[in-house]
């Protein structure tokens, strides 16, 4: 029942996690000082995003556990997404 | 039929609490849903006196008995009622929660403390909401749905309206998380999912809406709470605000609310079917599916509330075209239910009667919905009679009729006694009568003109206002033979047995009332449900 | 009743949601503004400091390693090292609390709160902006308060080896909760403090 539970992540791993996070912060702030206009947003939501997976399965052990959890995940920011761009339907075509 | 009980019933566990803490700070998923029955019920009966004032009122033009603000109070407190501490908890929370476990082979649900909790948020939300009523502002006015910018301009007391129905969220919220826990950990050894009766199924989808969607009103509610104290400016076109914005916020919620209300009527209406058919349900999977189906689809065609209110036609065309689509799983568990009675051995009873009166008028609003969510013909009956006619008929059609039907299924289950066949009978045939005088007229009013939320009409709707409110007379009576009727038998209705209607389900294999744990031993499901073997539709009828 | 960690964990799991859609709403005005306001939040955003910003992102993120650690702490039974890392975790959140506090003080002392006259003169835009700003900011602030009480229980459970290596769902789930706290700031970071 709990096969998860004897799975130990070992500490490197997290310090290595870490490290990624880091550096795509840095990433981040130099890309938006670099004017890209509209792609400024895209760009850092997008480096947002890897960092959110890497905390989504990394530290929130999604990599390592049922299958369920991530399909729970998808779903839920998958109807978040569609909500957005429906709702953008109205806004962007004013 | 007195069958040898080998535990106590949960009516007469005796716990360490006396009394009526014995009852409200119960854990037991059965006195719970009690619990929710009662409290529902009353605030039912509060919400359905302000809808008889408001017919009252309506009965002849001009001023009867209530000017405008009053009657702008009224028809807003009945909305929050009806929606909020009425059909969102409705069938979830009382059926819910007596019928999960006992369906799917378990001993209570997965959180049996964060379910007790769910009810006092449930009564703590419905208090704090009713206080607007009394406070020095005077009572909300801007109907149930609070749009902007009113509802951060007027000066009646909105901060306990809205924060009521915040805290109502949480109990909302709380109640599908521990659902959706319950189906995924504790079905009975061989229940797989697709041996799960539907009424757990329609529950499972409903328990992702009330925690997937309720969340965004409640961050709406708190931003015109924001609005009101901090005058923060997302909803005020004098800051920059978009008042639509609020619209749109309040509808991702408010639809899918729909669903969350019909979902498990649908449910309680295909256990009730082939129990009544001696017959499995036709479609099984279909129905599954539409399930499933409705529950998404649901999530995205909010904007078919504000085809009126400025929304781009992109936005137009897009929300019309998902609302159309997702009716089409509703007519699919339709054309189901119909056809599980084809060919089948039909034992006629007060829950089969409201089943399929559920259809009837379910089918009614399901279609005046295609009507409205049409964009030609919406412009010209947004904001009318036709709108409240076509909600009633399908809630209060869909999710009451289906909770009077579950009701009367279920309560042999529930007390162990029988109610009055005779005056069930009696109190349905006068409830549909005054249901149907009360509604029709609504919609030919609102095609002609009339429009909605005033207290006052031209003299050419008279005639239909009239033959609308003595319906509601009518329907009230109905109400108060079968609350009586429900009422006296619990007490002193003739003793029932486990399974007096012969339903294949698993709440049928236990005594009548339950024992605390419902089963004496966890069952091992073999069958799915509605496994009707030929012999048994061969023995003939039983009562 | 026998226990169910699974059942606890899906749970929490089903919490998490609530709470992304929570945010989501918030973050559904923020892009129709942004959208409609795009220099105006240009602007405002460079009136905050994307020094702080940054320091408070790489504080927090350090915060989900440390709790993300002390599980793997607790399941190798060094209940040590799982407390100084719990411990850890619960004092870089309050530092992250006083950087706000500092923050937020220097915005209200230049005239920037709701209902200002500043923002007034500075218009629609940055008066919707600074309002995302502090509400989206302020419910997150909030969230991390819940997650130190939060952790602050969870510190007492493994002292009183409540929490242990074979019973520490509540651990897990404190760490989901941390976590998630810090994917939404992940999210805001940038949108607040980088547009220049």
């Amino acid at each position: 029942m709990n096969k998860e539970n004897h799975h130990i992540v070992p500490y490197w791993v997290y310090f290595a996690v870490l490290g990624a996070l880091l550096f795509l912060t840095l990433i981040t702030v130099l890309i938006t000082r670099i004017e890209l206009g509209a792609l400024n947003t895209a760009a850092a939501m997008l480096i947002a995003s890897v960092k959110g997976l890497i905390v989504l399965l990394y530290f929130m052990h999604l990599k390592f556990d049922q299958k369920i959890y991530g399909i729970m995940v998808g779903l839920v920011t998958a109807v978040f997404i569609a909500v957005i761009i429906i709702t953008f339907f109205d806004y962007f075509y004013r | 039929m007195n069958e040898e009980r080998t535990e106590k019933s949960y009516l007469e566990m005796e716990t360490k609490y006396k009394g009526i803490f014995a009852w409200i700070f119960s854990t037991d998923h059965k006195r719970i849903g009690l619990l929710y029955l009662y409290s529902i019920a009353v605030m039912f009966i509060v919400g359905a006196i302000l809808g008889l004032l408001m017919k009252f009122e309506l009965v002849a033009p001009g001023k009867t008995i209530m000017g405008a603000q009053t009657y702008n109070g009224v028809f807003t407190l009945h909305g929050i009622i009806m929606i909020f501490l009425i059909v969102v908890p409705g069938l979830p929370a009382v059926f819910g929660n007596f019928m999960l476990p006992l369906m799917i082979g378990a001993k209570d649900v997965a959180f049996p403390k964060l379910n007790l909790m769910s009810w006092w948020i449930y009564i703590i939300g419905a208090v704090v909401a009713i206080s607007s009523q009394f406070m020095g502002g005077g009572a909300p006015d801007t109907g149930w749905t609070f749009y902007a910018p009113y509802s951060f301009q007027t000066d009646t007391n909105m901060l306990p309206a809205v924060l009521g129905a915040f805290i109502l969220g949480f109990s909302s919220i709380l109640t599908g998380l521990n659902f959706i826990v319950t189906m995924h950990r504790m079905r009975a050894p061989g229940m797989g999912w697709f041996k799960m009766p539907l009424f757990p199924w329609t529950l499972y989808g409903t328990a992702w809406i009330q925690l997937l969607a309720t969340p965004v009103v409640g961050i709406t509610l708190l931003m015109v709470v924001a609005e009101r104290v901090l005058q923060i400016g997302f909803f005020d076109p004098a800051l920059g605000g978009d008042p639509v914005l609020y619209q749109h916020l309040f509808w991702i919620y408010s639809h899918p609310a729909v669903y969350i209300m019909i979902l498990p009527a649908m449910g309680a209406i295909s256990e009730i079917i082939p129990t009544f058919a001696r017959k499995s349900i036709f479609g099984y999977k279909a129905i599954v599916a539409s399930t499933m189906a409705i529950a998404f689809v649901g999530y995205f065609v909010w904007g078919h509330h504000m085809f009126t209110s400025g929304m781009s036609g992109t936005a137009l065309y897009t929300f019309s075209i998902l609302t159309f689509l997702v009716a089409i799983p509703s007519a699919i568990k339709v054309f189901n239910w119909v056809s599980t009675l084809h060919k089948a051995s039909i034992h006629s009873s007060v829950p089969f009667f409201w089943a399929i009166s559920f259809i009837f008028v379910f089918m009614i609003g399901g279609l005046s919905g295609l009507v409205l969510g049409a964009l030609a013909t919406n412009v010209h009956l947004h904001d009318t009679a036709f709108v409240v006619a076509h909600f009633h008929f399908i809630v209060f059609g869909g999710t009451g009729f289906a909770f009077m039907a579950a009701i009367h299924y279920w309560f042999p289950k529930f007390y162990g006694r029988m109610y009055d066949k005779a005056w069930a009978k009696i109190g349905w045939v006068v409830f549909v009568i005054g249901f149907l005088s009360l509604y029709l007229p609504m919609f030919y009013l609102g095609i002609a003109g009339m429009p909605r939320r005033y207290y006052d009409y031209l003299p050419e709707f008279h005639g239909p206002n009239i033959l609308s409110s003595l319906g509601a007379f009518v329907m009230i009576t109905g109400l108060v033979i079968i609350i009586t009727n429900l009422v006296r038998s619990a007490r002193n209705g003739e003793i029932a047995s486990k399974d007096p209607w012969k339903g294949r389900t698993l709440e049928w294999t236990v005594d009548s009332p339950p024992s605390l744990e419902n089963f004496d031993e966890i069952p091992e499901v073999v069958h799915g449900p509605y496994d009707y073997s030929i012999e048994e539709k061969q023995s003939g009828k039983v009562n | 009743m026998h226990r169910d960690d699974e059942a606890s964990k899906i749970g929490m799991w089903l919490f998490i949601f609530t709470e992304i859609l929570l945010f989501g709403g918030l973050f559904v005005v923020y892009s129709v503004y942004r959208y409609i306001h795009p220099e105006a939040f240009k602007l405002a955003g460079e009136e905050l400091d994307w020094v702080i910003g940054t320091v408070n992102t790489v504080i927090l993120l350090i915060s989900s390693m440390t709790i993300a650690m002390s599980i793997s702490a607790i399941q190798k039974k060094d209940k040590k090292l799982a407390l100084g890392l719990l411990y850890a975790t619960f004092i870089m959140a309050l530092i992250f609390l006083v950087n706000k506090y500092f923050e937020w003080n220097l915005k209200f002392d230049h005239g920037f709160y709701p209902s200002s006259e500043v923002l007034q003169e500075l218009g629609h835009g940055t008066i919707l902006f600074f309002g995302l700003y502090f509400f989206m900011t302020g419910l997150h602030a909030f969230h991390i308060v819940v997650g130190m009480v939060f952790i602050g229980f969870i510190i007492y459970y493994v002292h009183k080896d409540r929490i242990t290596f074979d019973n520490h769902q509540l651990l897990e789930n404190g760490g989901l909760y941390w976590h998630l706290v810090d994917l939404i700031w992940i999210f805001l970071f940038p949108l607040f403090y980088l547009i220049h």
